[in-house]
């Protein structure tokens, strides 16, 4: 096969999954705020519902706990719902459904039932839209045992995820971080599912490991990069699968650079970046030469004007600030 | 709200032998298994929480009447009797709240979580409110497969104060979908009578906004609740549109096992002992010359030798070994079950 590259936009990478699923399973549907006459609010779905009809593009009333609810019970009855909650701020209105009927009903009904839902959403910030709308949970979802928790930061992955994660026959939510949307990158033509269970190492070097994910991959390959011009070597681990983490890789390069710095755009305190440091403490702690380091947002709420929000999240320049420190403690 | 008089109901069909000791019986089964189950948990053999149905008995039977093998329930945490008149065998259910690997969830959900996938029983939710958006997610599913079956969907009067209830009431209805919303009116949240929680305390009133039918029917007279259910199934089943029941009844015994029942008077429950649907069907049935005292010694002893039978099935059955804590945390190959 010609691997002829296309060049497309993270947009329209899940938009062409989307499209590739309802075409593939007459059980696949969407349903969401604002999917089907608006093309959803981040313009990920649009055109689909002049394409596929009301029945398989559903827009919702603005019902958070119903239509998750609805999800899984359709996942329930044979469908293969996908669900889209506009950003995770609002996915705390069907926590409940999330928690106590998605991630739970496998287990305490001894295996009886599978959730075959996926659930989509943005998240994070940095678009100026304050604190109702800028926020990355991901840390508290994926505390939740039942759950799988997949954040596609590239390209690629933003156009194979899908599959595989509707083949799950389990509840699985994906986190579209809103900066994300615009990114342009190559794909070959006809690319396809992606796997869902491991990390990716997304530009490799020995000297330290900034493993990240979602909307903070972009700047840690930034940090890298510049790193690179003063001649520190970053690995740039892609988490990619936030739950169940793909501990091995995380071990596997920070024995080879035996630094770590994480970087996350949720709050420092009970984040995604305090577990993963507790894993290299647990599975690698004789590898390392310096303490793990962590880049988090600031633990405010996410403030409106710009320079604020800047301030408040993971920046490229912070890592490298942290890393030559870190390479340097006495310097 | 008032004890229900009946004066508004319609004509009930004239009463049959058979049929009519069919009700007795269901009613007598689930009344006679709870009153074990209080014995049981007083002899620390159930544990938890332990929610009893006494005195609502004429709901679940009445309405489980109207409901065919390929429907679904989805059901609240006040479930024993749901999952008995429905099928789940006493004998699952009654391991399941020794905690036995034999119960109807393997021991894991325990009075509360009552699940079958062979009797389509969804549960089992101890949230409240947490049911519906399920229910409606199970119909749209029949929906959108072109199933004509109807999910009815059991919960409290506490459960309509939820913004699930009212955000699952308005999809059912936008979207047209076969739910059959059962609303046992029992008075009570919790400790909280209806008068000091709800606004609008009729119920029924409250659902017809929602663009459906929506009408409250005597939960004490299981006759009249099979009634009202049938008509309501045929709605929902024929028509494919969600149809909302409120049925007026009231629970004997305390809230759980933890109630001291401190919030109503004796006198109240007094008052509703006198229709209490076990007795007045019985009575029913003997002025109709329709039960003999035999029939009626039948019936109950039946009812022990199925409790007794469950007993000695959950007393017997094992405990699901430690190895298999995480099992089913996430779905499982399914040849490996």
């Amino acid at each position: 096969m010609s691997a002829q590259a296309v060049t497309l936009t993270y947009r329209e990478a899940m938009r062409q999954a989307i499209r590739e699923a309802l075409l593939a399973d007459e059980r696949v549907f969407l349903m969401g705020e604002d999917v089907g006459a608006y093309g959803g609010c981040f313009g990920v779905s649009k055109g689909l519902l002049e394409e596929f009809g009301p029945e398989r593009i559903r827009d919702t009333p603005l019902s958070e706990s119903a239509f998750v609810g609805a999800g899984i019970g359709a996942a329930m009855g044979e469908m293969r719902p996908i669900v889209e909650v506009m950003t995770v701020n609002f996915c705390l209105l069907a926590l409940d459904q999330i928690m106590n009927n998605a991630a739970t009903i496998s287990h305490m009904s001894g295996g009886q039932f599978e959730i075959p839902l996926v659930i989509r959403m943005t998240t994070g910030a940095g678009r100026q839209v304050a604190a109702q709308h800028s926020h990355s949970l991901e840390g508290w979802l994926a505390h939740i045992p039942g759950l799988k928790l997949l954040a596609p930061a590239t390209i690629e992955d933003a156009r194979g995820m899908l599959a595989p994660a509707l083949a799950d026959p389990n509840p699985v939510l994906i986190f579209e971080h809103g900066g994300l949307y615009n990114a342009e990158g190559e794909l070959p033509e006809g690319a396809g599912a992606v796997d869902i269970e491991r990390a990716a190492i997304r530009r490799a070097g020995s000297d330290v490991s900034l493993i990240a994910y979602g909307g903070t991959l972009p700047t840690a390959l930034a940090a890298a990069e510049e790193l690179a011009g003063a001649g520190v070597e970053a690995e740039v681990l892609d988490l990619r699968v936030l739950r169940p983490l793909d501990e091995h890789a995380i071990v596997e390069s920070v024995s080879r650079t035996h630094r770590a710095v994480i970087v996350d755009e949720g709050w420092r305190s009970g984040s995604l970046a305090a577990e993963v440091s507790a894993r290299i403490m647990e599975r690698a702690f004789y590898e390392l030469d310096v303490p793990v380091e962590r880049v988090c947002s600031a633990e405010v709420p996410m403030p409106y004007p710009h320079h604020l929000e800047q301030a408040a999240l993971p920046q490229a320049q912070t890592i490298v600030t942290v890393v030559q420190r870190m390479l340097n403690p006495r310097g | 709200m008032s004890i229900p008089d009946g004066s508004s109901a319609p004509a009930i069909a004239p009463l049959a032998r058979e049929h009519g000791l069919h009700l007795l019986a269901q009613m007598l089964r689930v009344r006679r298994f709870e009153e074990k189950c209080v014995e049981l948990y007083s002899a620390a053999k159930i544990r938890g929480f332990m929610h009893l149905y006494i005195g609502e008995e004429a709901v679940a039977v009445g309405t489980m009447e109207a409901l065919e093998p390929q429907d679904a329930i989805v059901a609240t945490y006040r479930e024993h009797g749901h999952a008995l008149v429905r099928g789940v065998s006493a004998g699952a259910i009654m391991a399941e709240m020794y905690g036995k690997l034999e119960g109807c969830s393997r021991g894991r959900g325990g009075s509360m979580h009552l699940f079958d996938a062979a009797t389509r029983f969804y549960g089992g939710n101890a949230i409240v409110g947490g049911g519906l958006p399920l229910a409606v997610g199970l119909a749209l599913a029949d929906k959108l497969q072109g199933r004509h079956r109807v999910t009815a969907c059991f919960f409290g009067d506490g459960a309509v104060a939820e913004g699930e209830f009212h955000e699952s009431m308005n999809l059912a209805a936008l979207w047209q979908l076969p739910v059959l919303f059962l609303c046992e009116n029992n008075r009570y949240a919790m400790g909280t009578a209806i008068e000091r929680y709800e606004s609008e305390t009729d119920l029924a009133l409250k659902a017809s906004g929602y663009e459906m039918s929506a009408w409250s029917v005597d939960g004490m007279d299981v006759r009249a609740v099979e009634e009202a259910a049938r008509r309501a199934a045929a709605e929902v089943r024929d028509g494919g549109r969600p149809c909302f029941l409120e049925l007026r009844t009231y629970r004997f015994r305390a809230h759980s096992m933890y109630d001291p029942d401190l919030y109503r008077p004796k006198e109240e429950i007094e008052r509703w002992r006198e229709h209490d649907p076990i007795p007045a069907l019985t009575a029913e049935l003997q002025a109709a010359g329709l039960l003999a005292e035999a029939d009626l010694q039948e019936l109950e002893r039946a009812a022990a030798e199925e409790i007794e039978a469950a007993i000695a099935f959950a007393e017997a059955g094992k405990l699901e070994p430690v190895e298999d804590l995480e099992r089913f945390v996430y779905a499982e190959p399914r040849a490996a079950r």
